[in-house]
């Protein structure tokens, strides 16, 4: 708190009930929780995506290396991507001794989460159930809770009678056409508001002298040096970033822009591993809560958990075609209630209130592509297909050190874009394809 | 939804096919070097805008074809040219 302390430009109001109540009584407004500045002429580092990683590599940035000449530029607004648009599931049950290290990571800094940023992010440990139906997923989960437990992530697979007592509205007679024959649990896996996650990183790194700017499009990214052309590509170093609102030079760009990443670094002449995909999530009116856990079932392509609100929110696989388009679909809604009512007959008379869709960047492996790259001063952070969410806390950290040190920190050397080139892939499919 | 046309069954929903994604010309796999094989295999160009790629028509006349899809609106284009495969078989 110190540390943080001394380097404030500014002391932030705190959130807390006696500030609320103090201010409910004076009837005082609440400040903006960020700044809007002048865009300068140049930084440090400029962050490109104000989604959760983006703001999360400018918060560490600042908190961790004192590195505070930064901007974060988004096309629209601060989490108009993915991040404002996820099913907010945590969880560090992956497959890879790699990934499980990596998210673990992830979910201790979302624990503590509410007090480093001093906003509620509403984090819900309320556990992760991975069902199985066949054999082969049963043997994966086996897998995976073994790598889990190795690394010391709590992780163990149940039979049909404790599944119903955790989560009695689940079918786990034999009846179904795919019956339930165990499960992943992941205890520590749950939810949090993604909404919380944005402004929080926002505000705290706004707090520490990071700037922010919405509406501000990356149109280029100015290089020297490089093989391609105008400078561009393996052997060059970015200069600047040409944007709607004029150039900034800089020597250092992060790309975090998830489902458009593929683009930007187009512009610095890189190419990525990634399709974007739509990926399409729906909720249905509340009612009381009755569902306990996260619970996913990768064989039905569904997914479900249950908000504080008493909402379902339901989400799926990718849509199978690589578009740019956030446009929803029927078939999504169909093929969604025909398979969560194979798994929860009782909510047939549920209705859905809406269904929304997200761009995601999906890699061959569903492992991120994470650190430097052949252009000298590019790093991304991306490829964070249907899973970013979760990972974000620990992405930020990460990429910050790389930022500040020029080197690879070792919890993300595996995902290095190098890994393609090599043929050392991250294989998380059979953790990440639908339960994300 | 979206109705991709098939040159031998006209519009179909494209849930009747399998998408295959970018097309691009398979490098020889006598002469590659691993780092030019494992270009083709995993980069992508993931253009917002025109992009050729590959379908296969599942469950109509259970061929592939290529055609052209802005990605930024799912509009088609170019009348795809009857029997043109994809590199190998499915
Ligand atoms: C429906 C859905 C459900 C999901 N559920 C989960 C889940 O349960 N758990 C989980 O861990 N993950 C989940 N994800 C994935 C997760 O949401 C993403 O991986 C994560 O939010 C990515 O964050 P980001 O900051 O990298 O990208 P984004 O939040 O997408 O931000 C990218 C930003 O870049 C900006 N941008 C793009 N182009 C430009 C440009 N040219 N100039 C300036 N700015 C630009 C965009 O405006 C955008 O704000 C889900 C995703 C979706 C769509
Ligand atoms: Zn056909």
């Amino acid at each position: 708190m110190t540390g943080i302390g001394r380097r404030l430009r500014r002391r932030p109001p705190r959130y807390s009930a006696a500030a609320l109540a103090w201010r409910g009584l004076r009837g005082d407004y609440w400040p903006r929780i960020w700044r809007d500045t002048e865009l300068k002429r140049s930084y440090d580092a400029v962050v490109i995506g104000g989604g959760v990683h983006g703001l999360a590599t400018a918060y560490y940035l600042a908190r961790n290396h004192g590195i505070t000449d930064v901007a974060v530029v988004d096309k629209a607004y601060l989490g108009s991507g993915a991040s404002g648009r996820n099913t907010a599931i945590v969880r560090a049950n992956y497959l890879t001794p790699e990934g499980v290290a990596f998210y673990d990571r992830s979910l201790k800094l979302y624990n503590s989460m509410a007090l480093d940023l001093n906003i509620n992010v509403m984090m819900s440990e309320r556990g992760h159930l991975t069902l199985a139906h066949n054999d082969s997923s049963l043997r994966t989960m086996n897998w995976r809770a073994e790598v889990n437990k190795l690394q010391g992530v709590d992780s163990c697979v149940i039979g049909p009678d404790e599944i119903s007592k955790i989560a009695p509205s689940l079918d786990t007679s034999s009846h179904p056409r795919y019956p339930i024959l165990g499960a992943l649990y992941h205890p520590p896996g749950g939810i949090v508001r993604h909404d919380a996650v944005v402004w929080g990183y926002a505000r705290a790194a706004d707090h520490m002298g990071v700037e922010m700017h919405q509406k501000t499009e990356v149109l280029d990214i100015l290089c020297e040096g490089g093989d391609g052309p105008d400078g561009k590509g393996p052997g060059g170093k970015v200069v600047g970033v040409r944007t709607s609102r004029g150039d900034i030079s800089t020597p250092v760009v992060v790309n975090c822009t998830a489902g458009w990443a593929g683009l930007i670094s187009a512009m610095a002449g890189v190419r990525l591993p990634i399709t974007t995909h739509p990926l399409q999530a729906a909720v249905t009116e509340p009612v009381k809560v009755f569902l306990p856990t996260v619970v996913v079932s990768g064989s039905l392509h569904v997914y479900i958990s249950q908000t504080d609100r008493g909402e379902l929110v339901f989400g799926a696989a990718v849509d199978a075609v690589a578009t740019y388009s956030i446009r929803g679909s029927l078939e999504f809604t169909e093929e969604l209630a025909g398979h969560v009512l194979e798994l929860m007959p009782g909510i047939s008379r549920m209705r859905l209130l809406r269904q929304w869709s997200g761009l995601c960047d999906m890699t061959p492996d569903y492992s991120p592509v994470m650190g430097f790259t052949p252009v000298d001063g590019f790093l991304v952070d991306v490829g964070w297909g249907t899973y970013g969410f979760k990972a974000a806390p620990v992405s930020g950290e990460q990429m910050a050190e790389a930022v500040a040190t020029g080197r690879t920190p070792e919890l993300i050397a595996p995902f290095a874009l190098s890994r393609f080139e090599a043929g050392e892939l991250v294989g998380e499919k059979g953790a990440a394809a639908v339960g994300h | 939804m979206l109705l991709v046309p098939c040159p031998n069954c006209g519009p179909r929903n494209s849930a009747d096919l399998r998408y295959g994604g970018e097309s691009h010309a398979r490098p020889d796999p006598a002469t590659a070097t691993p780092q030019q094989w494992r270009s083709y295999l995993y980069l992508r160009d993931n253009p917002a805008g025109w992009l050729r790629e590959t379908w296969y028509c599942r469950s109509g006349c259970r061929r592939w074809f290529t055609l052209e899809r802005n990605t930024a609106t799912n509009e088609f284009r170019q009348p795809p040219i009857p029997g043109d495969k994809r590199g190998g078989k499915a």
